[in-house]
């Protein structure tokens, strides 16, 4: 399974998105390149505010610019926007119910930054968070089209932003929708909801598992928050030997926590598998090695699948199409991490 | 209520002042409990900054506070603010963001006195349903945004200004604050962002009562030097007598090509020496016994002469 790589989807989408919406401006925390809006700020200065490494006082300075009428996007790493500053996020936007648009880069164990910089539980987190709404992208489409969906929610909006060398997988002229997952394919034996970049990671298997017999009834997840789309009870309401999820973030929490209450409130009598970090921190390594070492990967997924439905599928590692890893030195990226 | 500058004496602010004592300790009394030591402290400097130095629209009348509409939500349910006593917002007028929330009640009976808030206000203060909230919120009379976790809202003005700069408003934006704020973090990148923004539409007034919860600021946690430490950040700084209704005046007034902070250095029971036997735990007046209650009701009726 291979896509069309897209380098920087979001640097240029951006940029001209923006042209014609004076009420956009940029927030940044000194890590404009890394976040690829260094080209918003060189075509608008005036619209671009560079906040030094001093993120809580960019949230609440964010919200009283859209109290006055602004639409302040704010560019920086995740860890940075719920994390560190989340009092300011919750006070000054959320209870307001503000329209600032943080857009968090390096979700989960897509940066081998370490703990520092992983994003493990911020979709948790938010979800807690009343009046947020929390967007995930998976593929280049995605980071193009998340713009569109979060500009037309008059509330706050945590997006989960990818960078760099970004793979499209869904057509350009499918663009996200809020609140409505994508129907990637339809089964009868298994549920399974991916969300961020697990979708890319469970296509590789996929194809595998379905040539083995077992029908899988497949959505891809966008919308963390609101989590009220029919399409996943049906999903998980159609078939007869459980309902896997695999995001890109702890298991407690995210979207295999979402699905659970989703299952419990209307009594779906399934079992549910998730795939996720399996509570715990993670640390400096590269994206694949992180995948297998915590149980993210394709070979993870087959395994839950062989366990819900009670056999093995015999799918060797060499048929497990080889990951797309993208180059922790990737020129797409302005540094490593 | 719409007086200009050179309608108002000091004689009336200082009667404005004692006004917003005397409410909050007729509250504190009628309540067994209030904010008194943050009215003695900020009596002044409220009482001037809204009678002289805010140029705020007028009301038309002092305005009724309104049960508490609900939470606000996503497509702007109930996000409509206490501004409304300040007279609403416009480009060429002022703003003024309530930094210290539990200063609620001074506030609210600043607002009383300057004729924009119910004079019967108080009898709603922190009853079920109401928006005369005890530490006050966006809600609130006089509030415009959420500051009840202190130092957001220096950030939240530096916001307003950064889009009211844009929009070629005339108005400066004003933020009351507390010393005690200048211990939080978030405080001093905001007096970085301010600099570096050179926002001379920016102001700030500061109590400087030099007391927080857990006794005097100096025991509990050491902000001093104040004024060189701001003027380091690059501001403009006035350090004045908070009790001096002139100089206070005088800094309010006063231009600069520079973000402004006045700090205001007062005492915690002026106006009611009283207050002193209680040093230095002084953040929230209760009565102790029916004697204590008794002389404060016996300063009460002196005040009221």
């Amino acid at each position: 399974m291979s896509f069309e790589i897209v380098a920087r989807p979001h640097q240029d989408n951006f940029l001209q998105w923006a042209a014609d919406k004076p009420e956009v401006v940029v927030l940044s925390a000194d890590l404009t390149n890394s976040c690829e809006v260094g080209v918003f700020r060189d075509a608008y200065p005036d619209r671009f505010y560079s906040m030094g490494m001093a993120e809580q006082n960019m949230l609440s300075v964010a919200a009283g610019m859209a109290r006055e009428g602004l639409e302040p996007w704010l560019h920086t790493f995740s860890v940075f926007l719920y994390r560190r500053p989340l009092d300011q996020l919750q006070m000054s936007m959320a209870y307001p119910a503000l329209p600032v648009r943080l857009v968090g880069f390096l979700p989960g164990i897509t940066t081998p930054g370490g703990v520092t910089h992983q994003a493990i539980e911020d979709i948790a987190v938010l979800r807690a968070v009343p009046n947020m709404t929390i967007l995930e992208v998976g593929d280049a489409t995605e980071v193009e089209s998340v713009i569109d969906v979060a500009h037309t929610i008059d509330g706050p909006v945590y997006i989960r932003q990818l960078r760099g060398e970004v793979s499209r997988i869904f057509p350009k002229e499918e663009p996200m929708v809020l609140n409505s997952a994508r129907k990637l394919s339809s089964g009868t034996d298994v549920a399974l909801m991916t969300s961020g970049i697990m979708t890319e990671e469970a296509l590789r298997a996929l194809p595998l598992i379905t040539q083995r017999g077992v029908s899988v009834d497949h959505l891809h997840i966008s919308t963390l928050k609101p989590f009220t789309d029919p399409a996943v009870l049906e999903s998980m309401s159609r078939v007869s030997k459980g309902v896997i999820t695999m995001e890109n973030h702890s298991i407690v929490g995210g979207l295999g926590s979402a699905v659970a209450e989703v299952m419990a409130e209307n009594g779906v009598g399934a079992k549910l598998s998730r795939i996720g970090i399996p509570d715990t921190y993670a640390h400096g390594a590269s994206q694949k090695y992180l995948m297998a070492e915590l149980g993210l990967d394709a070979r993870a997924l087959v395994t839950r699948v062989e366990q819900a439905v009670g056999e093995s599928l015999n799918i060797t590692d060499e048929e497990l199409t080889e990951a797309r890893i993208v180059d922790v030195h990737s020129s797409a990226k302005a540094e490593a991490l | 209520m719409g007086s200009t500058a050179a309608e108002v004496t000091t004689e009336h602010i200082h009667s404005l002042a004692q006004g917003i004592r005397k409410r909050v300790l007729q509250h504190t009394l009628t309540n067994n409990g209030g904010y008194m030591s943050q009215a003695c402290s900020a009596a002044e400097l409220l009482s001037t900054l809204y009678a002289d130095i805010l140029h705020l629209p007028p009301v038309s009348a002092p305005l009724l506070p309104e049960a508490f509409a609900g939470t606000p939500a996503p497509g702007g349910i109930n996000r409509q603010t206490g501004a409304i006593f300040h007279g609403g917002v416009s480009a060429e007028h002022d703003r003024l963001i309530v930094s210290p929330a539990h200063y609620a009640l001074v506030v609210y009976a600043a607002l009383i006195e300057m004729g924009r808030l119910d004079e019967n206000a108080l009898d709603s203060f922190n009853k079920d349903g109401s928006t005369v909230e005890m530490i006050g919120a966006e809600h609130s009379p006089g509030f415009e945004t959420t500051t009840g976790s202190l130092a957001q809202a220096l950030s939240h003005a530096i916001g307003i200004a950064l889009a009211r700069r844009t929009k070629k408003d005339s108005g400066k934006t004003w933020v009351f604050m507390s010393d005690g704020e200048f211990q939080e973090g978030q405080t001093w990148e905001a007096l970085h962002a301010a600099n570096h923004y050179s926002l001379d539409s920016l102001r700030i007034i500061v109590d400087v009562n030099r007391a927080q919860v857990d006794g005097p600021m100096d025991s509990v946690m050491v902000i001093e030097p104040l004024e060189e430490k701001i003027a380091n950040f690059g501001w403009d700084v006035r350090k004045v007598d908070g009790h001096d209704i002139d100089a206070i005046r005088l800094a309010g007034n006063d231009s600069s090509s520079r973000p402004m902070a006045i700090l205001c250095y007062t005492d915690p029971s002026r106006g009611l020496p009283i207050l002193q036997e209680r040093y230095p735990v002084l953040h929230y007046l209760r009565f102790k016994s029916s004697d204590e209650q008794a002389q404060y009701q016996a300063a009460y009726e002196e005040m009221s002469r």
